[in-house]
């Protein structure tokens, strides 16, 4: 690879480099849809459960630690923002400022998956794994089934989103790497742009996933 | 002299030579080649499961396998032609060559992704492989829960992981052309100038990309509960089962127009061009395709009439599902109109169109009858319903497909096929597929159920005519796989427009070269518009 070529070889299925970058980031958005469509069956499960049991899950959700939680969502909104500066910074031409911004951002997305780590390991300890150790306090025997439910659905649910920014910082790393050979310009910089997407896509799922959590019965405990 | 020339120019296939230059190849007529292969393997490793069944079923009572193996028999029946064969089948094939022709483009808008679905087949066909050779997998091809996450003691995890990773080369593959036809078409290609088998594969590719992300969660669940025993499916933790056949059904219905939605665009093509017509009432027809495609994401419901969800939820569906027959029967109708007056050709391709206008109509027409709340109770899980769904996919997708691959094996392989053979097998392949699964029909609502090796001796008779059929029928299966590989070396040269077809397809020459056209076509006429194109080769003698 010739590291000071400033605009990339076009792909020899296109005409023009717009072209090119049309195609891409329609395939991005087409590939967000299928995404939706696959958490969409959790959102489902969710839903369904929640309407049925909506007293175990309020129970359970309330175990949740919602400071913890909402310094995560801080964190991944912050995330965002130094990604569009990324996005920014390459449209400018900026390698430096890309550079910076894309390091920013895979720390920021460590500092979420750790987070979350720390409180799955939480979950463990308090017996808040379903399984046959599983045990809710405050939770009538009949409601130790749903409340399980809850918690494999807060499993499964931050689980895909983990592996989903699990893969994004792989991406990030990606996108670091040739920023540093020099890859991006202004005219050339459709990866940085879709690698945002994708970015973004990840973090408004947990948006949705942190009130759906934490948050549901919150105002019922005062 | 004309051999010579053709000998000698340079085609997608002698363009590099040597296995890797097939394996690592970005050009989309060779990956469909690679699909083409793979899933002509599939398909007769799933017909053997078919003969094993068919053959048990000779008799009353289990002469052949034990009842353990029958069910493995016919989940992986299922399971090797619905997700190996089926759904890869027009779209990955024939759409996967020709999508891209036929809108004037090099090359779908994604090579290299396109070179990955085919890998991703590969990799989930080896998955299911590896289930079956361990010991095979009895839950049916639709794993309802609970059988599937905590009683049956098979390879159900291997099955479901080979299932999800195919599904996402079903996904690529629908991203890569809903792209392509939005960003990758010729100079003057309108969307009203698509030939119809490019509406019907993009409507395709929206239900593959809309649909198939929910079976890749469903399954993903059901792996969660036979492992870990989540309990999202378990009713001892208030998880409910019949939540896992509508997460299944949400995908699997719109599935049944993956598979057959390609094959109504290879017919309107064939229809045409063997009838010298354009089609009739062209976009209400592409409309069609893509009411269809919308249509199949809110019927799902009908196969859970008995499932236990809520009346008024199967009213809704039942209703619904009515609704299908609408979009379905334009085709059929618009396909009869456009045969009226036209000059017909009786050539190979033209008698699979016919046989599929015929098989996919009863079909349909028995479609109605399932949809039906109150016959549903009494056929529901049925041979009425195998009946039905064959006269579909095997009756329908796979006739079209076999009537697509010989309209455009000439452009493909550059090779005419033996037409007295072609005609001998379409011909066979009728006969052989009514003797096989008419007889169901009478068996279903007699009562017969589906899934079971043994049956009354009353049943005998059908079944014996079933069986009888279903030889026939892999006669008429294994004619063109001789008679296409003998022609690949003995067949007559086909020029670069043996029928007189108005496609793009046709314009460059047969094989094509490796980047399709010499130059980028610009088009200035409709779609299937046989007058211009009288003109064009008379001004080209002139």
């Amino acid at each position: 690879m010739d590291s000071h070529t400033l605009t990339p070889e076009l792909q020899e299925q296109f005409e023009t480099a717009a072209q090119q970058k049309e195609v891409s980031t329609l395939g991005m958005w087409i590939f967000l849809v299928t995404e939706i469509m696959f958490f969409g069956g959790l959102f489902l499960a969710y839903t369904i459960y929640r309407k049925e049991f909506a007293g175990a899950f309020e129970l359970a959700s309330n175990t949740l630690n919602v400071t913890i939680g909402a310094v995560n969502t801080a964190v991944l909104i912050c995330s965002s923002f130094t990604m569009v500066l990324a996005v920014r910074s390459a449209q400018i031409g900026s390698r430096k400022a890309l550079i910076v911004f894309l390091i920013l951002t895979i720390l920021l997305g460590g500092v979420f998956l750790g987070v979350k780590a720390y409180e799955w390991d939480q979950k463990f300890e308090e017996h808040h794994v379903p399984g046959p150790t599983f045990h809710l306090e405050k939770a009538t025997a009949d409601d130790q089934g749903p409340a399980q439910l809850f918690f494999s659905l807060y499993f499964t649910m931050t689980g895909l989103h983990a592996l989903h920014m699990a893969i994004g910082e792989g991406l990030m790393l990606f996108l670091l790497w040739h920023a540093y050979k020099g890859k991006y310009t202004p005219a050339y910089y459709t990866p940085v742009d879709i690698g945002g997407l994708y970015w973004h896509f990840v973090d408004i799922i947990w948006i949705y996933l942190f009130p759906l959590l934490y948050l549901i019965a919150r105002h019922k405990q005062h | 002299m004309i051999t010579e020339a053709v000998q000698e120019r340079e085609t997608y296939l002698n363009a590099s030579h040597g296995i890797k230059s097939w394996l690592l190849t970005k050009d989309h007529k060779r990956i469909a080649l690679l699909y083409l292969h793979t899933i002509t393997f599939f398909f007769f490793l799933g017909g053997i499961f078919a003969t094993l069944i068919r053959l048990e079923l000779l008799t009353p009572k289990g002469t052949l396998v034990s009842a353990d193996t029958y069910s493995k028999l016919f989940t992986l029946h299922g399971v090797i032609m619905v997700f190996f064969f089926l759904i890869p089948s027009i779209p990955a094939t024939l759409g996967n060559f020709f999508l891209p022709m036929m809108i004037g483009a090099k090359d779908l808008a994604f090579p290299r992704i396109n070179l990955l679905s085919w890998y991703l087949l590969v990799i989930g066909g080896c998955f299911a492989l590896y289930a079956m050779l361990a010991g095979g997998v009895d839950t049916g091809w639709t794993f309802y829960v609970p059988y599937s996450s905590n009683y049956s003691n098979t390879y159900v995890i291997a099955t479901g992981l080979g299932i999800f990773i195919a599904g996402f080369s079903s996904i690529l593959t629908g991203l890569n052309f809903i792209v392509t036809v939005h960003r990758m078409r010729a100079p003057g290609m309108t969307w009203f100038r698509l030939p119809l088998f490019v509406w019907s594969n993009y409507a395709t590719a929206l239900i593959q990309v809309l649909g198939t992300p929910v079976i890749a969660i469903t399954l993903v669940l059901l792996i969660c509960e036979r492992t870990l025993h989540i309990g999202i499916f378990d009713p001892a933790r208030g998880g409910d089962p019949v939540l896992f056949q509508h997460l299944f059904w949400f995908y699997s219905h719109p599935a049944v127009y993956i598979m057959v939605l390609p094959g109504l665009g290879v017919i309107s093509e064939l229809v045409s061009v063997f009838s010298k017509k354009p089609v009739f009432g062209y976009k209400i027809v592409a409309f069609s395709s893509v009411a269809i495609a919308v249509l199949g994401f809110l019927v799902w419901g009908h196969h859970m009439f008995v499932s236990g969800q809520s009346v008024y939820a199967a009213l809704v569906f039942s209703f619904l599902s009515y609704f299908v027959a609408i979009p379905s029967a334009i085709k059929v109708f618009n396909w009869t109109a456009t045969l009226h007056g036209g000059s017909i050709s009786y050539a190979t391709p033209m008698l699979y169109a016919f046989g599929f206008i015929g098989l996919f109509t009863v079909g349909g027409l028995t479609g109605l009858f399932v949809a039906c709340l109150g016959v549903d109770v009494h056929v529901h899980d049925t041979y009425f319903v195998i009946a039905h769904f064959h006269y579909i996919m095997v009756g329908g997708t796979i006739m079209a497909y076999l009537g697509g691959l010989h309209y455009w094996w000439p452009k493909m392989s550059g090779r005419m096929y033996p037409e007295g053979w072609a005609k001998l097998s379409a011909l066979v392949i009728y006969l052989g597929f009514n003797l096989t699964f008419f007889p169901q029909f009478i068996l279903g609502y007699l009562g017969m159920p589906r899934r079971y090796w043994n049956y009354p001796d009353e049943f005998q008779v059908l079944h014996v005519m079933s069986t009888a059929g279903a030889s026939v029928l892999a006669v008429g299966y294994l004619m063109p796989l001789i008679y296409f590989m003998w022609s690949l070396r003995y067949g007559p040269i086909a020029g670069p427009n043996p029928w007189g077809a108005t496609g793009l397809e046709w314009q460059t020459s047969s094989p094509p070269p490796a980047h399709n056209f010499e130059e980028t076509p610009i088009v200035t006429t409709e779609a299937y518009d046989y007058a211009a194109l009288a003109a064009m080769e008379e001004a080209k003698v002139g």
